[in-house]
């Protein structure tokens, strides 16, 4: 017998779908605004963030309405628990795209710095996980998850090695900080994203195995007791 | 977790059909366990079965043990009456003996029992409607009958009366079942309250009672005891595929 309540979960996993094709585009556009020093473009990556934002509302109040009328339980419940707080990451990428294309307008009317096709491949690997983060929210895939957690560790080094070079360049030439400064930035602002993705992903993995491997270290034994029990 | 009472392999039966499988499981001591499953599982003749009401019905059988304090209730020379006493029980429908008063409701069981000095049966009796939440709404007129309360104090006359006996443990078969929303949760906080000072076994049709209320649920299906976990835990991550589709309301 088809349950009522399918239809709402459908609609969230949809609604949240939508929401992540709009946040890589705006992460995408920022980027190529980067490439081309492109300020139009900028400008609505800037003003794209509206957009973005409304979808994170619409989808928490739709949250909020299936589990006040349904009271979901167990697999249900993780769904929409797990909806409500990839939005919130989803969100934060899309502030993220909003920073990178700040800098971009002030990168505009600086110099051109050297290092770029380090922190391309940055972008290029953080937007990936994020996508694969979202296909493995759509497939319940925790192979998939599983593989964005790893890559988060690969972001971290491409970002180190970045800041070394633009270390160098900019001790030798003191006129190249303004503009290596605001891509130590940037490359901040894609580690974000990847950190993003990489929540999602453990989500995911809560969602479909509920277990949960966020703060691992700070995982205790699960609690067998009621907080009512008398030991 | 303290044992309040630990049951070993308990089967029952009404004539042929065998209509609860081998239950093993240790209920907590002075906290709420919630029994749930669809109709026909077992789960009323289940709690029936842990003050021996199961074996008063006609063609009715019981094996297995239920220990309570660590002293088997099916033991020979154990008085059902007497387990009784000791394992109040509160149904479905509210029953307050229709002739008596509030006053003689709560005290019939105590009387029963042979206690007879006034003195002591009033005070008992307050005790009881305290306990129960009733006693402000009643203590001007003790001498109303019984049936003019309304339903929700009714089903909390008839908990007074299981109280009035101090009994170690109250099983509760679909208490709230007659009752409209407000009236329900006022028996639901009172089993909260209850529960601090003994323990409280609930059988409920509606899982948001069951976890609203209890600490601990058990889910029966078709006589067998499928999974006994924390509330918190068998609502958002039970261990059983055959729990997840009963909660989330998966049928076949």
């Amino acid at each position: 017998m088809p349950r009522h309540v399918d239809q709402e979960l459908t609609s969230l996993e949809r609604m949240v779908v939508r929401m992540g094709d709009a946040v890589q585009e705006q992460l995408r556009h920022a980027m190529e605004a980067l490439v081309r020093r492109d300020e139009a473009g900028a400008r609505q990556v800037i003003d794209g963030d509206r957009g973005v934002n409304a979808q994170d509302l619409e989808i928490d109040e739709k949250c909020v309405e299936v589990l006040a009328l349904y009271e979901p339980a167990a697999g249900d419940l993780r769904l929409v628990t797990t909806v409500m707080k990839i939005v919130t990451d989803l969100e934060r990428v899309g502030d993220q795209a909003v920073n990178i294309a700040q800098r971009v307008l002030e990168l505009i009317v600086e110099a051109p710095a050297e290092p770029m096709l380090e922190l391309l491949r940055m972008a290029d690997r953080a937007a990936g996980m994020l996508k694969e983060s979202l296909q493995a929210f759509i497939g319940h895939d925790t192979a998939l998850a599983r593989r964005v957690c790893a890559a988060d560790d690969e972001v971290d080094e491409l970002k180190e090695r970045l800041f070394r070079e633009l270390l160098d360049v900019m001790i030798a030439d003191s006129r190249a900080i303004p503009p290596s400064m605001r891509l130590v930035l940037i490359s901040r602002y894609l580690e974000r994203v990847a950190d993003h993705a990489t929540n999602i992903a453990e989500m995911v993995i809560y969602m479909v195995e509920s277990t949960m491997v966020r703060h691992a270290e700070a995982a205790v034994a699960p609690r067998t007791r009621h907080e009512g029990d008398k030991p | 977790m303290a044992d309040g009472i630990v049951v070993k392999d308990l089967n029952a039966w009404f004539g042929a059909q065998h209509v609860v499988k081998h239950v093993s499981m240790e209920v907590p001591r002075n906290a709420v366990t919630a029994v749930i499953g669809p109709s026909g599982c077992g789960k009323s003749t289940f709690i029936r079965c842990l003050n021996r009401m199961h074996e008063t019905v006609r063609g009715a059988r019981v094996t297995g043990a239920v220990l309570l304090d660590g002293e088997d209730l099916y033991a020979a020379g154990v008085d059902p009456v007497t387990v009784r006493r000791r394992i109040g029980m509160v149904f479905q429908r509210s029953n307050p003996f229709p002739t008596m008063s509030v006053f003689e409701n709560v005290a019939a069981g105590l009387m029963l029992n042979g206690v007879r000095d006034r003195a002591v049966l009033r005070e008992r009796v307050e005790q009881g409607l305290r306990q129960a939440a009733l006693w402000d709404e009643v203590k001007d007129d003790l001498g109303k009958r019984g049936l003019k309360l309304s339903g929700g104090q009714q089903q909390r006359l008839c908990i007074a009366r299981a109280l009035a006996v101090a009994p170690q443990v109250l099983l509760m078969d679909e208490p709230c079942s007659a009752l409209d929303p407000i009236a329900s949760a006022r028996i639901e906080e009172l089993i909260l309250a209850l529960s601090k000072e003994l323990t409280v076994v609930v059988v409920t049709h509606r899982m948001s009672q069951a976890r609203r209320v209890s600490g601990w649920t058990a889910y029966f299906l078709l006589g067998e005891l499928i999974e006994f976990r924390p509330t918190r835990e068998l609502f958002t991550r039970p261990g059983d595929r055959r729990t997840e589709d009963y909660i989330t309301g998966r049928f076949d």
